[in-house]
């Protein structure tokens, strides 16, 4: 999408498809997917959702969406539904679809969170949580690595993981100053160069965590 | 005094969190556990879990972060601290971005804030880990860590779902 001329397809906020979607219709379908992506992967749950079912959006616009989710703060699942809501039916649509997307965790999470602040001792319970920590842990780092295996095969790249994750973990530098410096170090030092031309990398992109 | 402390506590998490909920735990757990004292490392661990219990984004556990320091205001505080700034800055950009389409700098944030993101989410990892396996356990919790991840890594597409309640069971029986 980064040459318009090769994608002549109109943004959907201009209308065609987007003058039906009703704002009911854009909380459900986002409730539905907040309600069933367990175990991360919610990309993957996004996708066959608006794209294949839904057809509100195409697969280049669906990764534009994403392309600019990843870029900023915030989570994917979130960001990717207040952008879609936002281009569907614009700021209700982008209320009503993270609504969707965050309810029925929010609910659930809460309900657990009071049953385990009022069983603070239980041993069954601090026995279960334990279980699921520890095995978060292998899913973090399978998750991690199948995003970054890219990353750890350039020399360069590997010295930017390593030092951004001395630095947070082992230095416990506050994360505004490891972005504030490493970050502009990271994309001076890809900056753009005739001889050098960059492109897309959109590996790894139906593998991000439902963080 | 506690809400407000709360909302500017989530608030700057929220604008922190480039590269997603992973990459900003380090931080979250820092400021929560560390600075504030509003949870122990266990608690931080146990209100991780519950998030990777429910479905949607796990991020959802500030709620229960919100809830112990402050009740039911402090989890909706929590709440929107945590979401509302990002998804205001995802509308706006989303809506100027096509003037950026042609910009070659958009390759160069791109590649070069990769890197970055992956050692955040192995920090992410790492201070998940440290709450994790611990204690006299911590030889069977990092049995589970090392089992659940080959599968994920090298197994043919498991439900990670599935892995993290075997996790819970396996804990309900091994662990108490």
């Amino acid at each position: 999408m980064a040459d318009p001329a090769s994608n002549p397809a109109p943004p959907p906020s201009d209308g065609g498809v987007s003058e039906k979607i009703s704002l009911a219709e854009i909380f459900l379908t986002f409730l539905a997917i907040g309600a069933t992506s367990f175990g991360g992967g919610v990309v993957a749950y996004l996708r066959a959702s608006l794209v294949t079912k839904k057809q509100w959006l195409d697969d280049e616009e669906f990764l534009a969406a994403l392309e600019i989710s990843q870029a900023l703060p915030g989570l994917n699942a979130t960001n990717m539904s207040v952008i879609v809501g936002d281009r569907l039916r614009g700021i209700p649509g982008a209320v009503l679809a993270f609504a969707g997307m965050t309810l029925p965790g929010a609910a659930i999470v809460l309900a657990l969170g009071i049953f385990y602040a009022s069983n603070s001792g239980n041993a069954n319970i601090n026995a279960v949580l334990k279980g699921v920590g520890a095995a978060s842990v292998g899913l973090l780092l399978a998750v991690t690595l199948q995003i970054g295996h890219k990353q750890l095969e350039h020399r360069l790249d590997v010295t930017l993981v390593a030092l951004t994750l001395v630095l947070v973990s082992f230095v416990h530098v506050p994360l505004l100053y490891v972005l504030l410096t490493v970050g502009p170090l990271a994309i001076l030092l890809y900056r753009p160069h005739p001889a050098r031309p960059l492109s897309p990398d959109r590996s790894g992109i139906d593998k991000k965590p439902a963080d | 005094m506690k809400l407000l402390h709360l909302l500017g506590v989530f608030s700057l998490l929220s604008i922190l969190a480039i590269g997603g909920g992973t990459a900003v735990l380090p931080e979250m757990k820092s400021l929560t556990v560390e600075h504030e004292g509003w949870l122990s490392d266990s608690q931080f661990r146990d209100i991780y879990a519950i998030g990777q219990l429910a479905p949607g984004p796990n991020m959802l556990m500030v709620i229960v972060i919100g809830y112990r320091v402050a009740g039911f205001l402090g989890a909706f505080v929590a709440f929107a601290g945590f979401f509302v700034p990002a998804c205001i800055i995802a509308i706006v950009t989303s809506r100027i971005w096509d003037h950026f389409a042609d910009s070659p700098w958009r390759l160069a944030i791109q590649r070069g804030m990769a890197p970055i993101v992956v050692g955040l989410m192995l920090a992410g990892t790492i201070a998940i880990a440290r709450t994790a396996i611990v204690g006299r356990d911590s030889q069977i919790c990092l049995a589970f860590a090392a089992v659940v991840f080959i599968a994920l890594y090298f197994g043919k597409k498991i439900n990670p779902a599935l892995l993290i309640l075997a996790g819970g069971v396996l804990g309900l029986v091994l662990l108490r």
